[in-house]
């Protein structure tokens, strides 16, 4: 198995986190992992993005051009990356300030409305978890127990308080995810 | 911290293997893409567990006269930086050569020339292995493919320096210092003791006993006939590192009628692009250098003996290639593919590029 | 004469009855000194020797020579020595004490050295309160290249490069590091003497013995700046260039303490600190 992932947004809507959380939990499963992130100016109010892989052997290149699948939170992203989804890979992204569909019919394409779910419940902060969940419900590569260990890695000790509610929005994710083309 | 299975930056693990293996001080200054190895020293404050010193300096030209100051005294001293801060260096990386100090630079390589950008480039290997500064000296120079490198070449680093009494150069480049993967940390090494920073650098400025004559440290050598010998001494220790501290890795070169050569983040590019050949059928192999200088001379020679053609891999106009062609003999078709400026050639560009250049 | 035939001498003298009453202090070594006779280097480097062998921390020090004039330092002190590229002094000898606070370091610097290509390294060093000594050698020339100007040459005083005197509008004034240096909190102890009659050595001698005593303090930095005469990029006899030295350096660079114990010394006031410059005449 290797799972090639990008995951692109604004800056400070979770993205490196959220790869981040994901890149632990896999290394919890004994998996090889790596998280590449675009980095400098390009992170300061503008787009983000981090491609994570996923596999069960030596990864060679860390970075790609070519992903199983997207995970996408703007407009800007989406014109970016849409075209980099390898044919028959997943686009998921949030239809929040989209105003023109991902238009690709040799993807799977889902949506996940996490920005409108998370501002809904009042859980804004764990936004990009929401959107994790939605992931994880299409690709479970990694098993719950370690996206536990995963939180407890990546975040400081004192916000382990918090833990509960990443692992709650994850589960509300699983719940919204809905395909908009399914091959 | 123990044996421990980690996620991390490249450039953490550059800061935790300075920690790790007993470093006594760092002097640094910011620049992207590796300001996170001091931001992760002064967030982990070693000064209070291991004693080791953490100094933000004015500028890259004092922080490795810093390292001048402090390594000449016995220690183990490092920095980082990336290229433009390098370039700065130059001066004083040539007056440790010249003095024979054993110390570690990091350079997480930018895209150049001049400020460039902040995006990963491996353009400074032509400033690393042929000089950088005035004068014939050589840093032994370590390239790191993957974020356990970086952390393991930091020992690795330590012991040739103080062996050879020799700066190290580890040189990453942006992409190595950003990525996190999996490390697999060690168990601490203690900082040298007195006793044991005596007996490593019996030369070392530390103030002098009555029975022994001032240790002194410098570059300068008045009498020309005396400069000369000691140019020989140095390029006597140079051949022994080309004689006994080679590094470099092979892959599926057994029976690969072409190879890539590359190293650093290049490498792992390759290694995929290999990949993917091997997928339709070329059989592809990857020579790795992991030692630039010395570089695998006679080793690459004798895998290109048994190959159609290479290609050499690197985020650069062509520089490593020099190298290739000269271990080579220009024997075998070799040719370059690289983007630069900060661009990362993606694994099919390089695939592309193989069978366009060298398979056609 | 060789060293053992003076040694034989020397007994041969005390032998007769001799009553020694001077002698070259342990800490310097045997070595012939390269400076120019009448220059202010070898009488400073003297001062620093004696201070180190009285505080008896002759196996504690380390000493930093800088490139101009004092590059050989290391050859005449017999303490361990680290020479620096140029201007780069007080950053090698920050890193020498943080790694060794139980060391004595000092750094021993001339005015092109500190004052121009060292400039950033020693404010920093100063701001810092680098817990190090710092000796500044000035004498407003840049000697060992052929006396062309330093930041501290005088207006209208010639050298090689301002070979029709210093002018303002095309190279600026000169510099008084030393009273920059003591308006930084980093700086405890800020001086300026000179040692061109026995009275000025003894006042030098004192003012290097407190640079020395404030590392155990653990205060900040010391700083002794001290006038020299430089004859041969002058031009003139020793004994004129000392004169000289009275008569056109020290208007522009008085002498005394700037700060003591880390506040500005008593009848330093703002207009002291920002003298005119007046022009200067040389012959």
């Amino acid at each position: 198995m290797t799972e090639e992932i990008i995951i692109a947004g604004f800056g400070g809507q979770g993205v490196l986190s959220m790869g981040k959380i994901l890149a632990y939990s896999g290394v919890m499963q004994n998996k090889e992992v790596s998280w590449m992130p675009s980095y400098g100016p390009e992170m300061r109010g503008g787009t983000a993005n981090v491609s994570v892989i996923i596999s069960d052997e030596r990864i060679s290149s860390p970075i790609i051009n070519q992903f199983d699948t997207a995970i996408i939170l703007n407009q800007q992203s989406l014109d970016k990356f849409e075209a980099s989804v390898k044919p028959g890979g997943y686009l998921i992204y949030d239809p929040n300030g989209i105003t023109h569909e991902p238009t690709r019919k040799d993807i799977n394409i889902y949506k996940i409305a996490a920005t409108a779910k998370a501002q809904e419940l009042g859980i804004s902060k764990v936004f990009n978890m929401v959107v994790l969940g939605g992931f994880l419900k299409l690709k479970p590569i990694v098993d719950k127990q370690y996206i536990h260990e995963g939180l407890e890695h990546s975040l400081p000790q004192r916000h382990w308080n918090l833990i509960p509610q990443n692992e709650e929005a994850i589960e509300i994710g699983k719940g919204i995810i809905e395909a908009v083309q399914t091959l | 911290m123990a044996r421990e299975l980690k996620l991390m930056k490249g450039n953490e693990a550059i800061a935790q293997a300075m920690i790790a293996s007993g470093t006594d001080g760092y002097f640094g200054y910011p620049i992207t893409p590796q300001s996170e190895v001091m931001e992760t020293l002064m967030a982990e404050k070693p000064w209070e567990t291991t004693g080791m010193v953490v100094l933000q300096a004015e500028s890259e030209v004092s922080s490795i006269n810093m390292v001048y100051g402090g390594a000449a005294t016995g220690k183990k001293v490092a920095t980082s930086s990336s290229s433009p801060g390098i370039s700065l260096m130059q001066e004083g990386l040539t007056y440790l050569a010249g003095a024979e100090i054993p110390c570690v630079i990091v350079n997480v390589m930018r895209g150049g020339p001049g400020l460039g950008t902040i995006q990963p480039s491996q353009s400074d290997y032509f400033q690393s292995v042929k000089g950088g500064g005035h004068g014939d000296y050589q840093l032994y120079t370590l390239a790191p493919a993957s974020v356990q490198e970086m952390y393991d070449f930091v020992f690795d680093a330590w012991d040739i320096a103080f062996k050879y009494r020799n700066p190290v150069l580890i040189l990453s480049d942006g992409a190595i210092g950003q990525c996190m993967e999996k490390l697999y940390t060690r168990d601490n090494i203690a900082r040298w003791t007195e006793e044991e920073r005596r007996q490593h650098a019996p030369w070392g400025t530390w103030g002098k006993p009555a029975a022994r004559g001032h240790n002194i440290i410098t570059s300068l050598e008045l009498e020309s006939a005396r400069q000369e010998v000691f140019n020989h001494k140095l390029q006597a220790k140079y051949a022994e590192m080309k004689e006994k501290e080679v590094r470099y890795e092979t892959i599926n070169c057994e029976d690969a009628d072409y190879i890539f050569v590359a190293y650093g983040s290049s490498s792992r590019i390759a290694m995929k692009a290999m990949q993917m050949a091997r997928e339709k059928g070329i059989k592809v192999g990857l020579f790795r250098l992991i030692t630039l200088f010395p570089f695998p001379t006679k080793q690459l020679a004798e895998v290109a003996k048994r190959v159609k053609g290479i290609l050499c891999v690197e985020m650069s106009a062509g520089q490593m290639i020099e190298d290739v062609r000269l271990a080579t003999e220009c024997n075998v078709k070799t040719e370059h593919f690289g983007r630069f400026g900060g661009i990362i050639p993606t694994p099919t560009e390089v695939l592309e590029a193989l069978e366009n250049k060298i398979i056609k | 004469m060789a060293n053992k035939d003076i040694e034989a001498r020397r007994q041969e003298l005390l032998n007769d009855g001799y009553t020694e009453v001077y002698t070259k202090t342990k800490v310097l070594t045997d070595a012939v000194m390269h400076y120019c006779p009448g220059c202010g280097h070898g009488t400073t480097h003297r001062l620093i020797a004696e201070v180190i062998d009285e505080m008896g921390i002759q196996d504690k020090t380390v000493g930093v020579s800088p490139v101009g004039c004092s590059v050989l330092a290391y050859n005449y002190f017999d303490v361990d020595f680290q020479e620096a590229a140029h201007g780069r002094a007080p950053a090698v000898a920050t890193a020498i004490k943080r790694l060794n606070p139980e060391c004595y370091v000092f750094t021993y610097q001339g005015d092109g050295d500190l004052a121009a290509i060292g400039t950033a390294e020693t404010i920093h060093a100063a701001n810092r309160g680098e817990n190090i000594t710092m000796i500044f050698v000035n004498n407003g020339i840049y000697g060992m290249t052929g006396g062309q100007m330093a930041p501290t040459t005088l207006v209208g005083m010639r050298s090689a490069t301002t070979p029709y005197g210093r002018r303002v509008d095309l190279n600026g004034y000169p510099l008084r590091m030393t009273e920059l240096l003591a308006t930084l909190p980093g700086t405890y102890y800020v001086t300026r003497q000179s040692v061109q009659n026995p009275g000025a050595v003894r006042k030098a001698k004192a003012a290097i013995r407190k640079a020395f005593e404030n590392q155990k303090l653990g205060k900040g930095l010391s700083f002794v700046e001290i006038l020299s005469n430089c004859n041969s990029g002058w031009k003139m006899t020793p004994v004129a260039a000392n004169k000289w030295m009275e008569d056109n350096m020290m208007p522009n660079y008085p002498i005394g303490d700037i700060k003591v114990d880390g506040k500005i010394a008593e009848g330093i006031t703002a207009e002291r600190l920002v003298l005119d410059h007046p022009l200067t005449v040389m012959q």
